[in-house]
């Protein structure tokens, strides 16, 4: 029976990072600590670590929300191949 | 209402990362912040929709709470099941339905049980205003004129207003919330946590391939949706108030113009001015019955 149920898992779909045609880079030194980034990303690929965003690129898809939603435009997005 | 503040939600994820939701989804949006709301108390039910998907599959689950998968029509109806046994075996924990637009068409039977009867649960549907995970097909609450693949030159008939129906439902809690306004959202959520009996929010999800936006505007077009007034945020906990949120707009002149919304949308697209002058003409016709509930419920 244990074995049917289904446990929470990271990546129940895989390393969804390699959907990504566009990456988020992040600029620290623009960046004001609201966490509007973390609270907005869909992926839930963006952490907290000691009052700083981190962002998960194993799994991050490149949507762009992050970028989109920061007044202080601390998030960039770019083509994935330009890196 | 408490105000929500960004630095005091948990930091612990209850919606995984590496899941199958497409880029932008407003409904990853939507079951993180069922986490941060209510964290584990929360045990899942959902009907087929993208969200069936979104859990994940074989033995990998991508949410932390309980999840059951059940058949279309009968999510309240399980859900009943399962807050009457929690209530008698003593155990902890809030059933909640999740399901779009297609699982309250669908299910609507059991959905008006359900709150006929007061059965406790909160019924979040999260509304992209089609049938987005068999195909972009017109739903009962599809706005008028959107283009779909069952509605190729726009959908002739009006959209159901869902909210007011549970509203006139007499169910204990009503409210319209929207993935672009997530703290309001949360905020919604713990307030239906704590009042029993059937509880019910409607989630407005604007979904980027269904209507045709880029996948990092989601949380700008659901923002625009509020702005322009085509989508009221409201609560009813005994007594119907708009939410400060929306409050503004009750003032047409405070409104971004609203083909600034539909042009931004490829189901839109093909919208002439007379159009969008009538769609304006509907929403200003259900400004006045919000307003004129806040005055009498």
């Amino acid at each position: 029976m244990e074995c049917m149920i289904a446990k929470p898992s990271k990546g129940s779909a895989g390393k969804t990072g390699l959907w990504r045609t566009f990456k988020p880079i992040y600029d620290e030194n623009k960046c004001n600590n609201c966490l509007l980034c973390w609270l907005y990303c869909p992926e839930n690929a963006i952490d907290v670590v000691d009052g700083k965003i981190s962002i998960d690129y194993d799994y991050c898809k490149g949507c762009g929300v992050c970028a989109k939603i920061c007044a202080k435009k601390a998030i960039e997005m770019v083509r994935e191949e330009e890196l | 209402m408490v105000v929500v503040k960004i630095k005091d939600l948990p930091k612990e994820k209850f919606l995984l990362p590496g899941n199958t939701s497409c880029q932008g989804c407003p409904h990853a949006l939507g079951l993180k912040s069922l986490g941060m709301a209510l964290g584990d108390d929360v045990v899942l039910v959902v009907p087929a929709g993208c969200t069936t998907i979104i859990a994940g599959s074989k033995d990998k689950s991508s949410f932390k709470f309980p999840c059951l998968h059940v058949p279309f029509a009968s999510a309240p109806a399980v859900a009943t099941g399962l807050g009457s046994a929690f209530r008698r075996l003593g155990k902890r924990g809030i059933p909640v339905v999740w399901m779009g637009d297609g699982g309250s068409d669908i299910g609507f039977a059991t959905l008006s049980g359900a709150c006929v009867r007061k059965d406790d649960m909160i019924v979040i549907v999260s509304d992209n205003e089609a049938y987005m995970n068999t195909g972009i097909q017109t739903s009962g609450t599809t706005f008028w004129k959107a283009k779909t693949t069952t509605s190729p030159t726009g959908k002739r008939e009006e959209k159901k207003d869902l909210a007011l129906i549970m509203l006139m439902h007499k169910a204990d809690y009503v409210a319209t919330a929207s993935v672009g306004y997530l703290q309001d959202f949360i905020g919604k959520l713990r307030k239906a946590s704590e009042i029993d009996g059937f509880r019910f929010i409607h989630l407005h999800s604007p979904c980027p391939p269904g209507w045709g936006f880029d996948s990092s505007e989601t949380v700008e077009m659901a923002r625009l949706a509020v702005k322009c007034g085509a989508w009221i945020l409201w609560e009813f906990d005994g007594k119907f108030k708009i939410s400060s949120i929306s409050k503004p707009y009750a003032d047409k002149s405070k409104r971004t113009p609203l083909a600034e919304y539909l042009k931004k949308q490829r189901r839109f697209r093909h919208l002439s001015d007379e159009d969008i002058a009538e769609i304006e003409r509907r929403i200003d016709e259900q400004w006045r019955v919000v307003l004129a509930l806040e005055e009498v419920f």
